[in-house]
């Protein structure tokens, strides 16, 4: 084997699907049959992966801290909102598909400012749009219906075929088909030669400026990509939920966007999916220990997580699946959960 | 006419309480480089106090906000030793993750201890009401509120400026190691630093109640206002955050009399077309280190 040829399959290797991931969206699915009194809670979870993966492309493969994340997914979510309140689009899947585009539209203007400046200013111009976008669906409550949120939304059958149950069983499936489609694009992305290139900008920019790659258009061009899931996950939510608020813009929805990736790790894509289950559950258990404090403990395990180190929490996370499966497969199996992360 | 001096009056007061409340964070963040979004959490605690000594314990006014300072500091220095300094070298998206946690820990545990309601302290009757000042109405509390923070403000400056300390900490925030290395004790000036400014923070907080309101969200709420007096402010010297707080408060005030209906919109606006314009500050020098 040449040099280079070598060079290509290590760069594939990764990109490899291998059987754990095929035992995840297995699991994910029979959890429908598993479990089919709690459709509602499982929807949930999809929204969120869906919503962390988006994070996960910009924070974990571009380096991009955003603390307004949540400025997309409000975008979507008032996107499919208006568009069904008003019978503008009426087919769930285009409506989605339109709200997706706005937030990325949304998503491409605001990149230009995002791409200027240090971590700080990176920060603070997220954050602001983000507050911003709250402040102008508080002002034009006409449109937005101000503080009560838009009400009366009635979804269509899904293709014509699916009626929304009040189960929330069609919703749930349609999450997860959306959540596994919009993943198997993102799994394309990251292990093209784009996704590598972003991954050689968010460990040096300088570097892979050097190199050729231009730093500020593949910026942005990931920039909107994320906007586009948020609004898809946003989408998602009105839709499935049937109405859309103003907490859609809310810090504490970037906020806990960020604990979800954080708990799932970044940079692998399932950090989102993994995080988003993790986190759901932890909010179940403290808000049955205490309802109304529960953001305390979610506060807590932040910093824990923080003090105790991403990486050191997530090496013991991994250390007993990597065990299992360098018996089953043999050699390099754990690959698949470190190769994203930072060497 | 009068409107207008109202207005700039109201303004300064309020920008005058934004800058005691955010320029610890004007260390923290624009000199020592740690983004502490739980700053605000330090502004509670002391209003806190001050209530619950003023309300409770029949404590006067006057002897109550001290102790608000100290009551901060001291939180301040023992969460310093014990937590953030193992964060100063951390990535920034350590830093921001584990303050909005400690944001989420004290809004939830303000809330459990305390209610979730706005709370007011008592104010002497010597502070309520207006005098008149050839025909315009300026609010007692306001003009304590403008006194202390301008003294307050001069005093930071000559600390800053001519005594020992003040040359000890630009010393250590332009060049740690070097500073080490001519033994000035970095970590305890900075934890000095660091208790200092969220006892101002305390003071604010206390001052606060009145004009800003308190509540458990009150870190939340405020949060942006103080991020943006030191953003904008940039990083340089005490004067920038101070211009940048004096604008925001008259910005605020002003935008809330003649726009009501468009609300932090105007502000918000600004800062981020200020980023773009100069991502280090309208005052700034250099970008952060």
């Amino acid at each position: 084997m040449d040099g280079q040829a070598e060079i290509g399959h290590f760069a594939r290797l990764p990109a490899r699907w291998r059987w754990s991931e095929a035992a995840f969206w297995i699991l994910a699915l029979s959890c429908a049959f598993l479990f089919p009194s709690r459709y509602l809670i499982m929807t949930d979870i999809v929204r969120l992966a869906l919503f962390a993966l988006s994070l996960d492309l910009i924070l974990g493969y571009a380096g991009i801290v955003s603390l307004g994340h949540a400025a997309f997914f409000g975008v979507g979510a008032y996107g499919a909102g208006l568009l069904a309140l008003h019978g503008l689009v009426t087919e769930p899947v285009v409506a989605l598909v339109a709200a997706g585009l706005a937030a990325a539209m949304l998503g491409f203007l605001t990149s230009f400012l995002v791409i200027r400046g240090v971590d700080l200013t990176r920060l603070m111009v997220t954050l602001g749009i983000a507050l911003l976008l709250e402040a102008l669906a508080e002002r034009f409550s006409d449109i937005t219906g101000g503080t009560d949120g838009l009400q009366g939304i009635e979804m269509q059958p899904i293709l014509g075929l699916f009626a929304f149950d009040m189960f929330g069983k069609t919703g749930f499936f349609y999450c997860l088909a959306v959540l596994f489609l919009l993943f198997l694009l993102a799994r394309r992305i990251v292990h093209s030669p784009f996704g590598l290139s972003l991954r050689a900008i968010r460990n040096n920019p300088l570097r892979a400026a050097a190199i050729g790659i231009p730093v500020n258009r593949r910026l942005i061009a990931v920039y909107t990509l994320a906007a586009f899931y948020a609004g898809i996950a946003g989408a998602l939510f009105t839709q499935t939920t049937a109405l859309a608020s103003l907490d859609v813009f809310s810090f504490e929805r970037s906020a806990d966007l960020m604990l979800v990736l954080v708990i799932g790790g970044t940079g692998y894509l399932y950090g989102g999916l993994i995080g988003a289950v993790v986190f759901r559950m932890l909010q179940e258990v403290f808000s049955s220990i205490t309802p109304q404090y529960w953001q305390f403990w979610i506060g807590l395990v932040l910093v824990v997580i923080v003090l105790a180190g991403r990486e050191r929490l997530h090496r013991w996370a991994l250390w007993a699946p990597g065990l299992i499966s360098r018996r089953v497969a043999g050699r390099n199996a754990t690959m698949a959960a470190s190769g994203g992360k930072r060497r | 006419m009068t409107t207008l001096f109202t207005i700039l009056f109201d303004g300064v007061a309020y920008g005058m309480l934004l800058f005691v409340l955010a320029c610890g964070l004007a260390v923290t963040l624009g000199l020592m480089n740690f983004v502490n979004l739980a700053h605000g959490a330090f502004a509670m605690a002391g209003g806190y106090v001050c209530a619950v000594l003023v309300n409770q314990s029949g404590w006067p006014f006057a002897a109550a906000l001290p102790l608000a300072f100290v009551a901060s500091a001291l939180l301040g220095a023992v969460l310093e030793r014990s937590l953030y300094r193992h964060l100063y070298s951390r990535g920034h998206l350590d830093q921001v993750l584990f303050s909005i946690g400690l944001v989420f820990m004290s809004v939830a545990a303000v809330d459990y201890i305390m209610g979730s309601s706005r709370i007011f302290i008592k104010l002497p009757a010597a502070l309520e009401g207006q005098i008149d000042f050839f025909g315009v109405g300026i609010g007692r509390y306001r003009l304590m509120i403008i006194v202390i923070c301008g003294l307050l403000t001069a005093a930071l400056q000559l600390v800053l400026a001519r005594t020992r300390f003040g040359s000890r900490l630009r010393a250590a925030v332009d060049d740690p190691r070097a500073a080490s290395g001519l033994g000035i004790n970095v970590p305890q000036v900075f934890a000095l630093t660091f208790a200092f400014g969220c006892g101002l923070a305390g003071l604010g907080g206390a001052l606060s109640a009145e004009i800003l309101g308190l509540d458990p969200y009150f870190p939340l709420k405020f949060m942006i206002y103080f991020l943006i007096v030191v953003t904008v402010g940039g990083s340089s010297s005490i004067t920038g955050p101070f211009l940048a707080s004096l604008l925001l408060g008259i910005g605020d005030v002003a935008g809330k009399y003649y726009l009501p209906k468009l609300g932090p919109f105007v502000i918000y606006t600004i800062m981020i077309v200020i980023l773009i314009w100069r991502p280090n500050g309208l005052f700034g020098r250099t970008a952060t280190r």
